[in-house]
């Protein structure tokens, strides 16, 4: 009983300690508005907004509420956080391989790289990307065809635009496939163990991810045109593109610093992962007639993921959070338009940053929870 | 007796609502705010992080410009030197929590006077000391010369945290143009990428564009259209709460205005004392007793107008000298055919 109340009674009082102090800091906060005259609310959010932004993955304009423009931001954030990661992934995955490289080249370049890029801060380098990449860019009139269709200008990126026709024919045919292809899977596997013979899933899998979206358009009425984007004139000298779909270059800007920069601590963490597995495990893998590919796919990688996920995990994190340096490019993520534009039309700083905290707080720990996760799902299992 | 002891209560307790009443009155006299800043010794001013004939520091540190002035002209007033202030530079999206979390006193920084701003977020706008509207920039070769002139499609560059996003919503939207905005953080990458040809036109106010435009790698390719498409006036603020310190920042503003009207100048102050013209002989401290009113001295007004000048003189050697809006239009006189026109210190 003693022990007990010896244990419980410090952290009750640290319990207490905490308390008291979010509690003096919201009643100093809330006594000092009260005296200023500010008052304290979320009504703010259903207000209509009457601002624009630039760049918005849902239908937004000014006449939507604060709460839409607060969505418009954190889906921006969550596009720059998602195409960053996989791109930071992929490069970090092929850059972290090659300098494990016997060729001393790549092996030297990829070392090069990692050195350079990580050792530039994050600002400058968007800077760079966005300022000095920006000003090499032709103007819209003067950009050449990349491949007759592609158009690179200061004004962004423009690409042609799908134009479906019974989108959600061809798109229940690719559910489907990718639903066949699970089920093989599964069957392949019971093959295996029950058999031992091995069934050409991966070339089974390709035919049917092929074959069934192919067969919506011969035969669902599926059509797809392209929309190739069109020069047009909007002064003398000032003209844009018209048609097709604008990314715009503050995406791409930002987009490819924060890969560049965060794929080189992925490397890191590739390299340390392939390293620490132990080399009797290769070895001995290659003793029982597995081949090369198989000794990486079946026994270096699976032990190599449980080094390298856990500090990854950080990387992605930093990323997501990273992507608020954008504001200086002006990309219209959360911070620049929520905790800027929206925070000054209204003056709710309170509430608007304490909002903007925890969607980055929830962000994090969405990222954290999967992470973990698949963490669980690759480590060893002792019975 | 117990009628006689009701009518006893009621008496007490109006006198002690008289007394705390009077003591409240006597102690708003002492403003908090005007203490504190004898108490430190200098004027805590927030001003921009840098637009040239506003508020703009140079390479040793020294801000000029005309929001400046009012800083200055307060700390003239209050403590007897022009030079007793502590500049805060800010970016728009900062300036309001700082003036309401106190870590300045006033905020002169270009700001325009709105209702919402005034009445939401526990501010008080003074007056105006520059009045502004908002205007587009386009480069020379576009051919454009006038806002009629925009198609479908138009770049926008402009900075966030303004009211300068929500005008340029109105005028589009009134014109029935689509456009695209891109909102920079700060005013110098703005001024970088519109430069850079990202954007068809740069929008903010006239002055603001008139003060980048020294600041474009070549300022001749560049033309401000004529239109204006909405009203700024610019000028000082402080928190809510506080009006005796309300009042002196007010004053003081005014006091540079009027000295102006009556032809009062930082060379000629002193001479103006024996002037035959009351309204004068107020300003410089000759006669009456304005500076009691908010616990000041009697030489306040002459002390700005001595040590800063006044507004004209404010205004040529921020704004016309140095080659920004040589022409004051709006900001002249209103006996001169502008709208300067302020209530008589009296």
């Amino acid at each position: 009983m003693n022990l007990k109340l010896q244990k419980i009674v410090p952290q009750l009082i640290t319990v207490l300690a905490v308390v008291l102090v979010f509690g003096f800091f919201s009643y100093n906060a809330q006594v000092n508005m009260e005296n200023r005259g500010i008052d304290f609310g979320y009504g703010f959010l259903s207000q209509e907004s009457s601002f624009d932004v630039q760049f918005s993955l849902i239908e937004y304009d000014g006449s939507h509420s604060y709460f839409r423009a607060y969505l418009v931001g954190l889906l921006n954030t969550i596009l720059v956080s998602v195409i960053g990661i996989i791109i930071a992934t992929i490069l970090g995955i092929i850059v972290g391989v090659a300098r494990l490289s016997p060729n001393y080249l790549i092996n030297k370049f990829a070392a090069f790289y990692v050195e350079f890029f990580r050792n530039i801060p994050l600002l400058l380098q968007i800077f760079f990307w966005y300022f000095a990449a920006l000003r090499a860019l032709p103007l819209p009139q003067d950009a050449d065809a990349m491949f007759g269709v592609f158009f690179l200008t200061i004004k962004g990126l423009y690409v042609p635009a799908f134009v479906w026709e019974n989108f959600n024919v061809f798109f229940y045919s690719t559910v489907a496939a990718i639903i066949a292809i699970v089920v093989i899977r599964v069957h392949a596997k019971k093959v295996q163990e029950t058999q031992g013979k091995q069934l050409p899933v991966l070339w089974i899998s390709l035919g049917l991810i092929l074959i069934f979206p192919l067969l919506s358009f011969l035969i669902g009425g599926v059509n797809l045109s392209f929309e190739i984007p069109k020069l047009k004139q909007l002064a003398v000298t000032s003209y844009r593109y018209e048609g097709g779909l604008n990314l715009p270059p503050e995406l791409i800007a930002l987009t490819l610093s924060l890969a560049l920069y965060t794929a080189t601590f992925i490397a890191e963490c590739v390299r340390a992962g392939i390293q620490g597995v132990g080399k009797g495990q290769k070895e001995a893998a290659a003793s029982i007639g597995l081949n090369p590919n198989q000794v990486l796919k079946l026994v270096v990688m699976p032990q190599a993921l449980r080094i390298i996920i856990p500090p990854t995990t950080n990387q992605y994190l930093n990323l997501t959070k990273n992507s608020s340096l954008a504001a200086a490019i002006a990309y219209p993520d959360l911070v620049l338009v929520f905790a800027g534009t929206a925070l000054m039309q209204t003056g709710k700083a309170i509430e608007i940053v304490s909002i903007t905290m925890l969607t980055y707080l929830s962000l994090s720990i969405s990222i954290s929870i999967l992470m973990n996760w698949y963490n669980k799902k690759i480590a060893i299992k002792e019975k | 007796m117990f009628k006689y002891l009701k009518q006893l209560t009621s008496l007490v307790a109006m006198v002690a609502v008289l007394f705390t009443f009077t003591t409240e009155t006597m102690a708003a006299k002492k403003s908090k705010t005007l203490k504190n800043t004898q108490k430190k010794g200098f004027v805590r001013c927030g001003v921009s992080q840098g637009l040239p004939g506003f508020s703009n520091a140079d390479a040793a540190g020294n801000w000029t410009g005309i929001d400046v002035d009012v800083c200055r002209a307060v700390a003239a007033a209050v403590l007897g030197d022009a030079n007793k202030v502590k500049f805060t530079p800010l970016s728009a999206k900062e300036r309001f929590t700082a003036l309401t979390s106190g870590e300045i006193d006033i905020l002169s920084r270009n700001t325009t006077w709105t209702l919402s701003r005034d009445a939401d977020i526990g501010l008080t706008f003074v007056g105006v000391n520059f009045y502004d509207g908002q205007g587009f920039m386009v480069r020379k070769s576009s051919g454009i010369t006038s806002t009629s002139q925009f198609k479908n499609g138009i770049s926008a560059c402009t900075n966030i945290g303004t009211t300068t996003e929500l005008n340029m919503r109105d005028f589009f939207n009134s014109k029935g143009i689509s456009y695209e905005p891109v909102a920079f953080e700060k005013a110098d990458e703005v001024v970088a990428a519109y430069d850079a040809g990202r954007c068809d036109t740069y929008t903010t106010d006239k002055s603001g564009l008139a003060a980048q435009r020294t600041k474009m790698s070549n300022p001749d390719d560049h033309i401000v259209l004529p239109e204006t498409v909405s009203k700024e006036p610019l000028g000082p603020v402080v928190r809510q709460g506080d009006s005796v310190w309300e009042d002196i920042v007010r004053w003081s503003l005014n006091a540079m205005i009027e000295a102006e009207e009556y032809g009062i100048t930082s060379a000629n102050a002193d001479s103006m004392k024996t002037s035959d013209n009351p309204a004068v002989k107020r300003l410089v401290g000759a006669e009456g007793e304005l500076g009691a009113a908010f616990g000041l001295d009697n030489e306040w007004s002459l002390r700005i107008i001595k040590q800063v000048g006044n507004y004209g003189e404010s205004y040529k050697r921020n704004i016309a000298d140095t080659g920004i809006l040589p022409d004051r239009g709006p900001n002249e006189l209103w006996t001169k055919g502008g709208i300067l026109y302020v209530p008589p210190a009296r």
